[in-house]
């Protein structure tokens, strides 16, 4: 009996951590096919409708925000990729040197640095820039890429250092022992093994990218509107009904790259324990 | 033992005149404070195989990694072929190495593994896979080629490993304790193997081990190092029979080791006294030492005669003690007799016949120890 007791004290816990968790997002979805304009009341009569996402599609400034902040991610993503993986090669590769602490230590300070602050020093910096150099010469999507690559990098670092922390480094003096060049061995031999750690960095930055508000906020000027700030924006005037289309559009873009990308690691998983086992059974 | 004939051809060592083809001149490498390699010279001839032979941090995997080209030497030089490698960065020398972790690439097949070499080479496709093809088949590994690391078992990596290491031909392998992560059995089997292969390719062979067995086994030679230094070059059974010095001695197998002082020194025989052994040993050979010196008689347990009755002569040569311990390992026993000096002696006999247990030297029985005198090694450091 007691057994049975907490079995149902843990479900109880479950399921109220869970609601916690997604009535908001359900709620929200539901709404977005709500008829009345009025966000909080349900007009059975004439719901469910698909009002608000034909709406939505054909408002262009939401359709134009989406757009940039889609190429403002993957931009960002990028080149996050790019430093933050050169960044952890550096300090996993490069042994002790001088300044490695300080480097370890500036590359994850954006971690903890409060978005306020980030947003803030970049753009006194490129006014400092714009009034010292001439560049650069208006605060556009090429400022709103600098920021967020600024703050997104150390995540790939992160992601990156600890995949690298784990590799054999008598892999790449195999490479280099059997004859390739030390440019050859990063293309052939480092990159394709630290490639899932690269990918998910990328993603990382993209999604981290693709959601800023606070940073992009301060480093965007007329006409770079993205689309977490015209949202922003919008709830400030009052909260329209076409907002929970676009929220619910976002989450189901969301849960399908991440059901999708469980569904193939799941799946690579399996292949190897098959081959795994076959190669046990081979050796018998 | 792998017995090779004895002439000038197969020990090109003992040619004054033979070219060596790897040269290592007074090489030194430091790591901050710390003196990883001493200033060890080694010359190495063509068609060897040289084991670099000694415990964790003595130093031999430094030298290893500085023929390869991973390390720089600190002082000194290392030629190969007659040239200096100093200017020579790993991918252009003409070594291969096998690693101890075997450092296979596991995103690539078998098969495009052992290509990797050959395409930095950029032959022609139809080379390339025929010579894998045949290196494979040399290592029983064919059937395997399109298989990932990951999908073999640990003999059949290291398979693979040597078959990457030697399908560019190199001139010089170098092999990192290269039968480390198998067992027993397998590593009996492999040891021959690899004999075979270097012999039918002719490449010469550089092997690091801790492994003695493994040493003896595989060596045309072997280099006993210690701190960073080598302190004995010799063929296994110089290393065993003629050890230079007390470490060697002890490293190689196992062995008794006596204190004493030279109290007859002729250049046909010598006698030391030995308060240790509680008596004289009298050795049938010369030795060069001072006289009065202070000096080791190192006999190996499986030249000491353990008997019941006193040897004929048990003036010389001979010790009585009672059997402490005994393990019986099957092909042989090894005793443990304490001598009437308090010194515990190690001796192993062959198993023989199989005895009857009333007829076998059983625990606390008095015994006595005698050896043939040219079975002692004299050692004065």
């Amino acid at each position: 009996m007691r057994l049975k007791g907490r079995h149902w004290f843990s479900k109880t816990g479950l399921w109220l951590g869970l609601a916690f968790l997604y009535v908001p997002i359900i709620s929200m979805i539901v709404f977005s096919f709500n008829n009345s304009r009025l966000v909080t009341v349900w007009d059975a009569a004439n719901s469910p409708t698909l009002k608000w996402y034909g709406e939505l599609f054909a408002n262009d400034q939401i359709m134009g925000a989406a757009w940039l902040s889609i190429r403002i991610a993957a931009m960002t993503a990028t080149g996050a990729v790019i430093l933050g993986t050169l960044a952890g090669l550096v300090l996993v590769r490069f042994g002790p040197f001088r300044g490695r602490a300080l480097l370890s230590g500036m590359t994850t300070a954006p971690l903890v640095m409060p978005e306020v602050i980030t947003g803030l020093s970049l753009l006194l910096l490129f006014v400092a820039l714009q009034q010292l150099i001439g560049w650069p010469q208006s605060r556009d999507v090429t400022t709103i890429t600098i920021a967020h690559i600024t703050f997104s990098m150390a995540y790939v670092t992160i992601v990156v250092q600890s995949r690298l922390a784990g590799f054999d480094n008598s892999l790449e003096e195999a490479a280099l022992d059997l004859g390739a060049k030390p440019g050859k061995v990063f293309f052939r031999i480092t990159l394709p093994l630290i490639v899932p750690a690269i990918l998910s960095g990328w993603l990382l930055a993209f999604t981290l990218s693709w959601d800023d508000v606070v940073v992009s906020q301060f480093v965007a000027g007329p006409g770079s509107t993205t689309l977490p700030m015209v949202i922003f924006s919008k709830v400030r005037l009052g909260v329209s009904p076409d907002v929970n289309a676009l929220a619910t559009i976002m989450v189901l873009i969301v849960a399908t790259g991440v059901v999708v990308s469980a569904i193939w690691m799941r799946r690579q998983e399996r292949r190897r324990a098959r081959e795994m086992q076959m190669a046990v059974a081979a050796n018998k | 033992m792998a017995e090779r004939r004895n002439d000038n051809k197969n020990e090109p060592w003992r040619d004054p005149s033979a070219q060596a083809y790897v040269e290592i001149q007074n090489v030194t490498k430091r790591f901050g404070d710390f003196v990883a390699v001493n200033n060890v010279s080694l010359k190495i001839y063509q068609h060897e195989i040289f084991c670099l032979l000694g415990g964790s941090g003595c130093g031999k995997t430094t030298l290893l990694r500085m023929l390869a080209g991973f390390e720089a030497p600190t002082s000194g030089r290392i030629l190969i072929d007659g040239k200096d490698m100093a200017e020579t960065p790993p991918y252009e020398r003409p070594t291969n190495m096998m690693f101890q972790s075997y450092a296979l690439f596991p995103h690539m097949s078998v098969a495009k593994n052992v290509s990797f070499g050959l395409e930095q080479e950029k032959l022609p496709k139809a080379e390339i896979a025929q010579r894998v093809d045949e290196i494979l088949d040399i290592v029983k590994m064919r059937e395997y080629a399109q298989r990932k690391p990951h999908q073999l078992s640990g003999g059949q990596r290291q398979r693979v490993a040597l078959a990457r290491a030697l399908a560019k031909r190199p001139k010089l392998l170098l092999l990192d304790e290269p039968l480390g992560a198998l067992d027993k059995k397998l590593r009996e089997q492999t040891q021959f193997e690899l004999i075979n292969i270097q012999e039918r390719l002719g490449v010469t062979f550089v092997v690091v081990t801790h492994d003695q067995e493994e040493a003896m086994t595989l060596a045309s030679r072997i280099g006993v190092m210690n701190r960073g230094e080598i302190v004995q070059v010799g063929t296994p059974s110089e290393i065993y029979e003629f050890p230079s010095t007390r470490f060697v001695a002890d490293f190689i197998g196992s062995v008794n080791m006596f204190e004493g002082r030279l109290i007859e020194d002729l250049p046909d025989r010598v006698r030391i006294s030995s308060p240790e052994l509680g008596g004289v040993v009298y050795v049938d050979h010369g030795i060069s030492a001072a006289p009065g010196a202070n000096v080791w008689a190192a006999i190996r347990p499986e030249k000491i005669t353990l008997s019941r009755a006193a040897p004929a002569d048990a003036s010389e040569n001979c010790a009585r003690g009672i059997v402490k311990e005994i393990a019986y390992m099957g092909d042989l026993s090894i005793y443990l007799v304490k001598i009437e000096s308090g010194k515990m002696v190690r001796i192993t006999m062959p198993n023989v016949e199989r005895l009857a247990e009333h007829e076998r030297i059983l625990w606390d029985e008095q015994v006595y120890l005698s050896w043939h005198s040219s079975s002692p090694v004299v050692l004065t450091q």
